[in-house]
């Protein structure tokens, strides 16, 4: 038996697709971050290894432009995650704590509504509301927006991470003559905070890489990184935007790491 | 997520019964202002009439619709015959989207099965692995890859450089430089979930079947893709539905000369064509697509699952 | 963990309303990518005090699309094409200049100062003009370019090596005159004939993008390109070895006016704007750096010498006539909005 089993969980040329799967994921990247180093104006010939992309990105011409957009971002996707974080942990904890009710399915599909709804529909739609009511478009709206569609991105983890916690833990607080809202923060809010963490980054990164409903509902002159880099690879691909590139990819590697610990660490305790 | 309407656990906790309505509350309220409102707002309006040039007449009409699926010559007098023009484009979104999945499928289940197969402190390395390149902005992954296949790219420059072919080959600006785009942006939506199923999937069954002198490729066609099928569902829908609505890979790889769904729409409100109605219409056909997409998978799920 | 989140909420909604609050003093363009000098704006932005926001789009269509879908109000002045002029006053997007608002109207030169698209200059001010046609790789092909016939009908070296702007008012203007019929004709023959010389034309095509006209033929990507004539010489200096063609058949010519918008939010800043760029030395900077003419009286002592002499501004004397594109009735822009839609299909 024992002798078959390592046979039969492996199948051959699967290590190969794995790898080709990776080189095939990873390819463009390095060649992006490869030419990010180059010293040539033009994006066909390689000059030699410097680092001038990177200070264009700092000081040149268009370094003004991504700097607004770059806090836009940040700062749209910190509210955003965190409004939507906080409503999505209030929904799971009454879809999943609340016993059976009548909306319980409803609530359910409201939330995952964002996800179904294919996202040019959702832009589309967002676009048509706003005018219709007459918002002027702009950090508000675009805000807005975000904060709708990254409550499910926020939900699935922490909905993920309260099924495994067990009811009899709030059950005995309360037991203990704990108030319903005491054993709320003080015992399911902290079990739930892996599961927390990693919804809120998630929506964080979802908000941060959102392009085509940001394109539809963002007002005259405001920019978020992705519309700004959109903006800038229209007319073909820069130097300077592989360094940005490169840079966000740097961001998105240590944001993955300090999760993935985050989450390692939990689950060693 | 998006097939298993599966809301909880089977075992129903009741502690904060008394304020679940409170706990909803945010929610509901932001979700139906904020998406529930505008997509019903939208189907409105694909029932209006359209101004010239953009923007709507508040009158009913079926317009849009007539428009999408009926031919009526180039003139608008002909006898109406059903349109195949926008039919196509929703064809080729479909086969297009389609191909990709498969695609993502043929690469994304062998790596998926391979990491849950890997001792179990490793495999957190590899799904980690495959997730980090889908940080990176879609955008600029979609921009590196035609920057990769471009006709005087690296991957032409290496084709050439060392012998391979003898003239570059021509990949963006085609249909498959779409797919290929498409594959790409969302190839790790397919491994996660199979890798979820796989992980879970108990080898005693593969054992067991090999005992009966099963080989070990029978194995996987009759026990193994059964078991992890609820993943690969999941998977294929997670890649078919953003793959649809996409734009940016047929606007950036495609050379934005063969319509995607996605561009249809985007047309009609920032670009030339300006008819709101006829987008919103074109939406809520996406949007119905779907949703009986999903439905009868989520079916399926239901069937299979049980 | 609550507070914290509290806090950062408080932190980052602050950030946004101070950003949002600096709206005094501030002058929103928007305006073609890549066609004014920063410097011009930091110039601008620093005589008179003001915060400059600018917006980007790729075509007339495009900017006419935004604003028809709520931008209005937003931005001041916008640099629409001549004939979008005329649709954009026709739709009420246009402030009216009064007189006298403009202390150096007078500087238009003669030929540009009462224009059919805008008579009387009631609601814009010339901004450049120039042409559009084509450009070809000289590398890839060596015979005569002065024929529509190289988009439309190329020689099996250029065929699939095309790239077409993405605006519907250039190619359509292009294939009338490849036809050798009027544009906006309402005539059923010529209009199908139009469809059917597009679709067969089509597949010669290997892509629509207006943005990327220059780096297309910089990269060697595409062999022959739609351009601007500006555009085009932008890419030859950048060492695209190409050559602007002047077809026999005629080409599109253009002029981009710079128009004060409706509810235009900082009106007096917009003037000024306007009144700057009606200053030689200044649209000269813009001549300059986009390589086009500019519509102002006593702007050649400031212009770069190799303006006059670049090959895409001299056409040839066997090129045929340069035309401006024609504003169509609704009904015949619903059939060319019908063949557009089939064309990129």
């Amino acid at each position: 038996m024992a002798m078959k089993s390592y046979d039969l969980r492996q199948y051959p040329s699967f290590k190969a697709i794995t790898i080709f799967c990776l080189f095939i994921l990873y390819a463009p990247l390095l060649v992006v971050t490869v030419y990010s180093f180059n010293d040539s104006v033009s994006i066909t010939n390689w000059e030699g290894v410097s680092l001038r992309w990177y200070a264009e990105v700092f000081t040149g011409a268009e370094s003004e432009k991504f700097k607004i957009a770059a806090r836009n971002s940040f700062v749209i996707a910190l509210i955003a995650a965190s409004a939507s974080t906080v409503m999505a942990t209030f929904a799971a904890t009454a879809i999943l704590r609340g016993g059976r009710f009548k909306l319980r399915t409803a609530s359910f599909g409201l939330i995952s509504l964002p996800l179904m709804v294919p996202e040019i529909v959702t832009a589309v739609a967002t676009l048509i509301f706003f005018n219709a009511i007459g918002v002027d478009r702009g950090l508000i709206t675009i805000l807005l927006a975000h904060i709708a569609f990254c409550i499910p991105f926020a939900y699935l983890p922490i909905s993920a991470r309260m099924q495994g916690i067990e009811a009899t833990y709030e059950q005995a607080a309360m037991d203990l003559y704990a108030t319903r809202a005491k054993a709320f923060t003080r015992v399911l809010l902290p079990l739930m905070m892996p599961g927390i963490i990693s919804g809120w980054l998630l929506a964080f990164i979802v908000s941060l890489d959102d392009f085509i409903i940001t394109n539809f509902v963002k007002g005259a002159g405001v920019e978020t990184l992705p519309t700004a880099i959109f903006g800038s690879v229209k007319q073909g691909i820069k130097p300077n935007i592989m360094a940005i590139s490169t840079m966000l990819l740097g961001v998105s590697v240590v944001m993955v790491t300090l999760s993935w610990l985050i989450s390692r660490r939990d689950n060693n305790k | 997520m998006a097939g298993g309407a599966s809301t909880g656990g089977s075992s129903q906790s009741e502690t904060f019964a008394p304020a679940r309505y409170w706990l909803l509350l945010p929610s509901w309220v932001t979700l139906t202002i904020l998406v529930l409102a505008p997509v019903s707002m939208m189907m409105g309006y694909s029932f209006l009439t359209k101004e010239f040039r953009g923007g709507v007449i508040w009158e009913f009409s079926l317009s849009a619709y007539d428009q999408f699926f009926f031919d009526r010559g180039l003139f608008g007098d002909d006898p109406p015959v059903l349109q195949w023009t926008y039919i196509s484009i929703f064809w080729r979104s479909i086969w297009q989207a389609g191909v990709a999945t498969l695609m993502s499928l043929v690469i994304g289940f062998p790596t998926a099965y391979f990491i849950a197969t890997r001792p179990e402190k490793e495999r957190a390395i590899w799904v980690f692995l495959v997730t980090i390149p889908y940080w990176v902005n879609l955008l600029i992954r979609t921009v590196s890859m035609k920057f990769l296949l471009r006709d005087q790219g690296p991957l032409n420059d290496l084709l050439v450089g060392s012998g391979l072919l003898s003239e570059p080959l021509t990949i963006v600006n085609t249909n498959f430089a779409v797919q290929l785009g498409l594959f790409y942006s969302y190839l790790p939506f397919m491994v996660l979930p199979i890798y979820a199923a796989a992980e879970r999937y108990n080898f005693a069954l593969s054992e067991a079947a090999a005992d009966l002198y099963a080989t070990r490729w029978t194995v996987l066609r009759r026990i193994l893709l059964p078991s992890v099928k609820p993943g690969i569902v999941a998977g294929c829908i997670l890649v078919f539905v953003p793959s649809l609505g996409s734009f940016l890979a047929p606007d950036l790889l495609g050379g934005a000369k063969n319509f995607m769904i996605g561009s249809l729409i985007e047309e009609q409100f920032k670009g030339n064509a300006g008819n709101w109605p006829f987008g919103a219409a074109a939406s809520m056909i996406l949007l119905t697509l779907v949703m009986v997409i999903l439905l009868i998978s989520a079916r399926q799920q239901a069937k299979g699952g049980k | 963990m609550k507070s914290i989140i509290k806090s950062t909420v408080a932190a980052a909604a602050l950030t946004v309303t101070a950003g949002a609050a600096l709206a005094e003093g501030q002058l929103v363009i928007y305006h073609w990518f890549e066609y004014i000098p920063q410097e011009l704006l930091d110039k601008f932005a620093a005589e008179n005090d003001v915060e400059i926001i600018m917006d980007t789009y790729d075509s007339n269509e495009a900017l006419l699309a935004a604003l028809k879908a709520g931008a209005m109000g937003t931005y001041d002045v916008a640099v629409p094409g001549d004939y979008m002029v005329q649709i954009m006053a026709g739709e009420g997007l246009l402030d009216t200049v009064a007189d006298g608002e403009l202390a150096n109207k007078g500087n238009i030169q003669p030929q540009w100062a009462n224009p059919s698209f805008d008579p009387g200059r009631m609601h814009s001010i010339p901004y450049q003009w120039g042409s559009t046609s084509f450009a070809v790789n000289r590398d890839v092909y060596a015979g005569d370019i002065n024929t529509t016939s190289i988009l439309f009908d190329p020689p099996a070296e250029l065929s699939g090596k095309i790239n077409m702007l993405d605006s519907q008012g250039e190619v359509m203007a292009m294939a009338a005159l490849h036809l050798g019929i009027p544009q906006c004709s309402s005539d059923r023959d010529q209009l199908k004939a139009l469809n059917d010389m597009l679709q067969s034309a089509k597949a010669h095509w290997a892509s629509f993008n207006s943005d990327t006209a220059k780096e297309v033929l910089v990269s060697g990507d595409a062999a022959v390109g739609q351009i601007y004539d500006g555009f085009g010489a932008k890419a030859r200096e950048e060492g695209a070895p190409i050559e602007y063609a002047f077809p026999r058949e005629g080409y599109v010519v253009w002029m981009d006016n710079v128009v004060l918008l409706k509810d235009a939010p900082n009106r007096a800043n917009a003037i000024k704007f306007m009144d700057f760029l009606l200053e030689p030395e200044n649209i000269a900077a813009v001549s300059n750096y986009a390589r086009y003419v500019a519509g102002v009286d006593g702007v050649a002592p400031y212009l770069d010498p190799t303006l006059a002499s670049q090959p895409e501004s001299n056409p040839p004397a066997d090129a045929g006539p340069g035309v401006f594109i024609e504003v169509c009735d609704q009904q015949v822009q619903e059939i060319y909005d019908r063949i557009w839609t089939d064309l990129k299909n």
